[in-house]
């Protein structure tokens, strides 16, 4: 026989009647302390493991480019976790959780516009109109930060002259890919999508504008503008549109997201300049990721000598 | 319930829960786990605790009338404190990890940047609140008048989310969050003093037994 009178029970252990009376009360405050465990939950799932990022494919025979500095690289982890990829959210960790599902296969590239062959690349296409350099560059973000990446791509220029642009073509219009149901996140981003970036056309055929598929010897990770992208390293980060589906050669300057969202703040060049705040903080010193103190920020990002020239006679105070 | 607000045990626990944030950037430093840009996400995660706690301290009161709970306010000043703690801790890391105690160049930046105006001005607001939530110090200025002094909180709070709200390039979902969770805040209170209380529900008393003539 299991039953059994409980021998240690008495009378002092019956709940007392307020507290009884009062069950209700504390149920509520059940309800408090489940949401308190449900954003501790929260909490510990912030503290867990990063996701690893997904296969990408090797590139073997990099042709070496002088442009490349030969500054210490940034760990490809702080340039794979630390990004701003709006799409994808408006924390620098969003993009690397939220790109993880992002279809960049099959991929084309529609260039159009004042060309005289205008068509669309498949992305293997693009793989193979030019050899692939390595250029190791300084990237300088807007926010003050930066990093030094060795990424994978060629000239833009080749691009464009397999296109032919015609005399017409004075601007060069970059748009990213936008897809609401694979970017839920966009809608929370306070800018407008698609995301649309521009060049001077003689900025864009500039030899250090670079038509960017990979990074750090792989393709280019999600979170970071895969499969294609612009890298403009004299200008800040933002000016380098990510995951390009459209390059529209234009006569008219094409209208850039930042620009349109606050022309006060961010510019249609957007150089580095340290001379020349944003009207929120201040431009002349830059943290480089893993570095412990700011350093000086340098003119054109340290990019003066290939790209100064552009904007001779030009008031940068006027044109930031 | 009551006991569970009135013992002492309750107030270690949300102390130490209070820690909980500056416990979880210790854990994260440890593990090497503070993002490619360490000194951003420690500024980050404190102003953003800073804000939390203002508004959980300044929700004490609503929560307190709402929930009938009067014992609730054994917590507030220790809410309030870690408000002040936090923003303490915000203003380190931008003082020393950002400015590296180059004050010119913090007189420069407060004079000259709204957010960190209105930034610095909110964490100044604490300072004689935090200095004055002894029990000495609110029968040496007395009840009344330590309780105005204590209304600065609100502007406080308010330059808070400003400087949230003002910082952020667009993504404006969170200071507008906070900014609308402190106007729910504030205006409880505006109803509550100007609109009439309603009345506490009365229950129908038996009528009183009537007393033998004498």
């Amino acid at each position: 026989m299991l039953l059994r009178k409980a021998p240690d029970l008495t009378y002092a252990d019956v709940t007392p009647k307020s507290l009884y009376l009062d069950r209700r009360k504390f149920l509520r405050g059940m309800g408090i302390a489940g949401a308190a465990a449900l954003a501790g939950a929260r909490l510990w799932d912030l503290a867990s493991p990063r996701t690893s990022a997904f296969a990408a494919t090797k590139f073997s025979g990099l042709i070496k480019s002088p442009f490349s500095t030969t500054e210490k690289q940034n760990t490809y982890d702080d340039v794979t976790h630390y990004n701003n990829f709006y799409e994808f959210g408006t924390d620098k960790s969003d993009p690397s959780k939220n790109a993880q599902k992002f279809q960049t296969a099959p991929w084309t590239v529609s260039v159009e516009g004042a060309v005289k062959k205008p068509r669309q690349f498949t992305l293997d296409e693009i793989l193979k109109l030019a050899p692939l350099e390595e250029r190791i560059y300084r990237h300088r973000c807007v926010e003050a930060w930066s990093i030094v990446v060795p990424w994978i791509g060629y000239s833009f220029s080749a691009l464009a002259k397999a296109v032919e642009p015609t005399p017409k073509a004075r601007y060069v219009a970059f748009e990213s890919y936008y897809d609401p149901r694979q970017m839920p996140w966009g809608k929370y981003a306070g800018i407008d999508f698609p995301y649309v970036e521009g060049l001077r056309l003689d900025e864009a055929m500039n030899p250090l504008a670079l038509l960017c598929v990979g990074m750090y010897g792989e393709s280019l990770p999600n979170q970071d503008g895969a499969p294609v992208r612009m890298v403009l390293p004299w200008k800040y980060g933002f000016k380098s549109a990510k995951s390009l589906v459209k390059i529209r050669f234009t006569e008219k300057q094409p209208p850039t997201t930042w620009n349109r969202m606050a022309s006060n703040e961010y510019g249609f060049y957007a150089n580095v300049n340290p001379k020349v705040d944003h009207p929120r903080w201040s431009q002349a010193k830059e943290r480089r990721l893993g570095e412990f103190f700011k350093r000086e920020t340098l003119m054109f990002n340290g990019y003066g000598e290939q790209v100064a020239s552009m904007y001779n006679g030009m008031d940068l105070r006027k044109n930031y | 319930m009551r006991a569970l607000f009135t013992s002492k045990w309750t107030k270690v626990v949300v102390f130490l829960l209070c820690l909980m944030p500056l416990a979880s950037l210790g854990w994260r430093a440890l593990h090497n786990d503070l993002s490619a840009n360490p000194i951003e996400f420690i500024t980050h995660a404190t102003g953003d605790w800073t804000l939390r706690f203002l508004l959980i301290t300044l929700a004490i009161t609503p929560l307190r009338k709402i929930l009938r709970l009067p014992d609730l306010i054994r917590f507030r000043r220790m809410l309030g404190l870690f408000a002040f703690f936090y923003a303490c801790l915000h203003f380190t890391t931008y003082i020393w990890l950002d400015k590296f105690f180059d004050l010119a160049e913090m007189w420069k930046d407060v004079a000259k940047r709204r957010y960190i105006t209105v930034g610095f001005t909110a964490f100044v607001l604490l300072i004689p609140l935090a200095s004055t939530s002894t029990a000495g110090w609110i029968r040496r200025l007395g009840g009344r008048r330590w309780q105005q002094l204590h209304r600065l909180i609100y502007i406080s709070a308010v330059c808070g989310v400003i400087h949230y709200y003002w910082l952020v390039k667009s993504a404006v979902l969170r200071p507008l969050t906070y900014a609308a969770i402190l106007a729910v805040l504030l205006l409880w209170r505006l109803a509550t003093k100007y609109w009439p209380q309603p009345r506490p529900a009365t229950v129908e008393l038996p009528p009183k037994p009537q007393r033998a003539q004498a």
